[in-house]
């Protein structure tokens, strides 16, 4: 089927401003990933998944303009974590407030140096599984990444890294419009935990593509700032070998536009998937949830769990698939998608999905959308909880079982206390 | 410490009126039981007392130590020392127990301008007043309710109520979904709070908790209102005869 030409149009304004970074393996992906783009074009809201977020403000050619927010009640996320820090500033790499990027069991290099020689192990990782993630459903904005990600790190773990890697996402100008593409290879029995906070810019496009090999052992937690004009279309691509883990953990307060989107394809036999989101939203936000995970080995295990708090008109979108091959035998994949609507203003739009083709699994997913439970509400009142105190509390109750996903306890614990000083700030 | 006059109260969603002008005085350091059909009223006293939505008082007054109760927010009564332990104690997963008895002790130190407990302190105290209500660690740990057999809901609202050591306690059916064990366990979690400055009253169908925890004053309500006033042989009276005779004779 041709190309609307609407979406051609679309992409070639968007591209217009953008430049082609050329020159070693980079350059080769680079090139590969725009013939990709050219065959898509950009997203349209008549696409089927994206008829519950609009993608025009993620797809204009310029940045939709977003006021620069710095907070003074709370220090900066994961501020208490001991990590290895790598700050970009409205998207380029800022290497006075970084710092030296050596750590021990990891490797970890700029896309912008290690990108220009001939030979590098993320060759196998950059935009390949990005390509992977294409099919069965478009993923444009991620092509629209690897074509024209000038910047972004390579990380590599051979051994079990001491302290976590944090990616901080420092927002200033008004007007920023940040590609950043990361690859990240845990390689067999290594084990890495990577960290990411901020806005970033006014506007966001990132990929991350995350292989992990027999063994590996991938921990992702992110904070993605409490600006409330930004917009993000984030995608995290992952692939998973025998015996491997991935648990990722995103919390999302705030932000006028999100779309993030989660590819996971479980390889190996007894890899173990574990995606979570928490989303607080006040007013203009809308936010978007698409998970594609395709169960590919046998014994493997998937577990999708994403709440969103919405009050005053927020919205929230999740979408999220769990494919099983043929031969996938013994899968295991859960899914939950909840909504707490604290006023009649709020929307909640909900896609589970499932597709089977093997006859040995134990699937199940499960979407609701509700109120405060006002019996509960009572109960902790009549011990003398005051009212905001007793709904924060139930709030965050019903977001636990998302951070119960994060298995580091100190991360988990600075992560409860964001939602917890949100809701003191939101009233609730 | 509690008196409430002529009480009348209609059931918001159905416009309907459930209390008829109840009258009754509690002094401290006694204990009151109600007791009455189905139907008589008896739960929603409770509610009503409690702060609970849905309910609109139409006429008359329920003062605790001279406060308008009707007045507060549920909060602000169980700051003010009133104490409804429920007869479905609400299941709320997510929140820890443990978590709940400290945020609700501080809410209620922090209301009445005391200091609040340390984390170190808290933990004494809520351990000590557990071993006698025969409440693990375990049960401590658990979200509120969620797993909890009949009994165990009702010792851990005794528990509450020793935490949160209130003036005035109100229970609400304790005994119902009790076995005779769990029954002793409870009222002797209720008996070990009686004290001079405290004022119990004890909402029940049956006589045989009244066995354990034995009531100064026995009223009987029925068609919203109380229609008998007596002493602990009343509830004698009912448990032999049911409550034909007396509404008979009321009326």
């Amino acid at each position: 089927m041709p190309v609307p030409k609407a979406k051609l149009d679309a992409l070639a304004a968007r591209i217009a401003g953008l430049d082609l970074v050329r020159g070693g393996w980079a350059g080769t992906a680079r090139a590969e990933a725009l013939a990709r783009l050219g065959a898509m074009g950009l997203p349209a809201r008549r696409d089927e998944y994206w008829r519950y977020t609009d993608p025009a403000d993620l797809i204009a050619p310029q940045a939709p303009r977003a006021a620069t927010f710095a907070a003074t009640d709370e220090p900066p996320v994961f501020d208490g974590i001991d990590r290895l820090r790598i700050v970009f500033v409205d998207g380029v790499f800022d290497p006075a407030l970084s710092d030296d990027l050596t750590l021990a069991g990891v490797e970890i290099e700029l896309l912008s140096k290690a990108g220009q020689i001939d030979i590098h192990w993320a060759r196998e990782v950059y935009g390949v599984l990005e390509a992977r993630g294409q099919a069965p459903v478009q993923r444009p904005l991620a092509a629209l990444n690897t074509a024209f990600a000038a910047q972004g790190v390579l990380i590599r773990a051979t051994g079990r890294a001491v302290r976590p890697v944090a990616l901080i996402y420092l927002h200033r100008s008004e007007t920023s419009d940040a590609i950043l593409h990361h690859c990240i290879k845990v390689e067999a029995g290594a084990e890495l935990t990577v960290l990411e906070s901020g806005p970033a810019a006014a506007r966001f496009n990132k990929v991350m593509e995350v292989d992990v090999a027999a063994g590996g052992r991938f921990h992702h937690i992110r904070a993605q700032g409490r600006d409330h004009g930004r917009r993000a279309a984030t995608h995290l691509f992952a692939r998973l070998g025998a015996d491997s883990l991935l648990k990722s953990f995103t919390l999302t307060a705030n932000g006028v536009l999100t779309r993030n989107e989660v590819v996971i394809e479980l390889l190996g036999d007894d890899a173990v998937a574990h995606i979570a989101g928490a989303a607080v939203g006040d007013g203009a936000f809308h936010h978007d949830d698409t998970v594609f995970i395709t169960h590919a080995g046998l014994r493997c295990e998937s577990r999708q769990v994403f709440k969103k708090v919405l009050m005053n008109g927020a919205v929230g979108v999740f979408q999220g698939k769990i494919l099983v091959k043929p031969g996938a035998q013994k899968t295991d994949g859960y899914q939950i998608s909840q909504s707490l609507l604290l006023d009649g203003d709020s929307q909640f739009l909900a896609k589970p999905e499932l597709e089977i083709y093997a006859d040995d699994v134990k699937c199940s997913h499960g979407s609701t959308s509700g109120a405060i439970d006002e019996v509960a509400l009572f109960y902790l009142r009549s011990r003398g909880v005051p009212e905001a105190a007793a709904k924060s509390l139930l709030v965050l109750a019903f977001l636990a079982e998302t951070i119960a996903e994060i298995e580091d306890g100190t991360i988990a614990e600075d992560i409860r206390l964001r939602l917890q000083n949100w809701l003191e700030r939101h009233g609730r | 410490m509690l008196e409430i006059k002529n009480l009348h109260v209609r059931l918001e969603a159905e416009d309907k009126p459930i209390l008829r002008g109840v009258d009754l005085r509690v002094a401290a350091g006694t204990v009151h039981a109600i007791m009455g059909p189905n139907g008589s009223g008896k739960s929603t006293l409770s509610y009503v007392l409690a702060g609970r939505d849905g309910y609109a008082v139409t006429e008359g007054t329920a003062m605790l130590d001279g406060a308008d109760l009707l007045a507060m927010e549920p909060e602000e009564r169980a700051a003010a020392g009133l104490f409804l332990a429920f007869q479905y104690p609400v299941e709320i997963p997510g929140v820890g127990n443990m978590t709940f008895l400290r945020t609700a002790v501080n809410a209620q130190r922090k209301a009445r301008g005391e200091a609040e407990l340390s984390a170190g302190d808290f933990l004494k105290l809520v351990r000590e007043k557990a071993r006698t209500l025969k409440i693990d660690a375990d049960m401590l740990k658990r979200p509120v309710n969620v797993g909890f057999s009949g009994g165990e809901k009702k010792r851990n609202e005794i528990l509450q109520m020793a935490m949160l050591e209130p003036k005035m306690c109100i229970l609400d059916e304790t005994d119902s979904g009790l076995d005779v064990d769990a029954m002793k366990l409870v009222s002797e979690g209720v008996n070990a709070l009686r004290d001079a400055g405290r004022a119990f009253l004890v909402i029940t169908h049956y006589q045989r908790l009244l066995d354990h925890i034995r009531p100064d004053v026995v009223h009987i309500m029925a068609d919203g209102r109380i229609v008998k006033t007596g002493g602990p042989d009343l509830a004698l009276q009912v448990e032999k005869n049911g409550y034909a005779d007396i509404l008979a004779e009321a009326v």
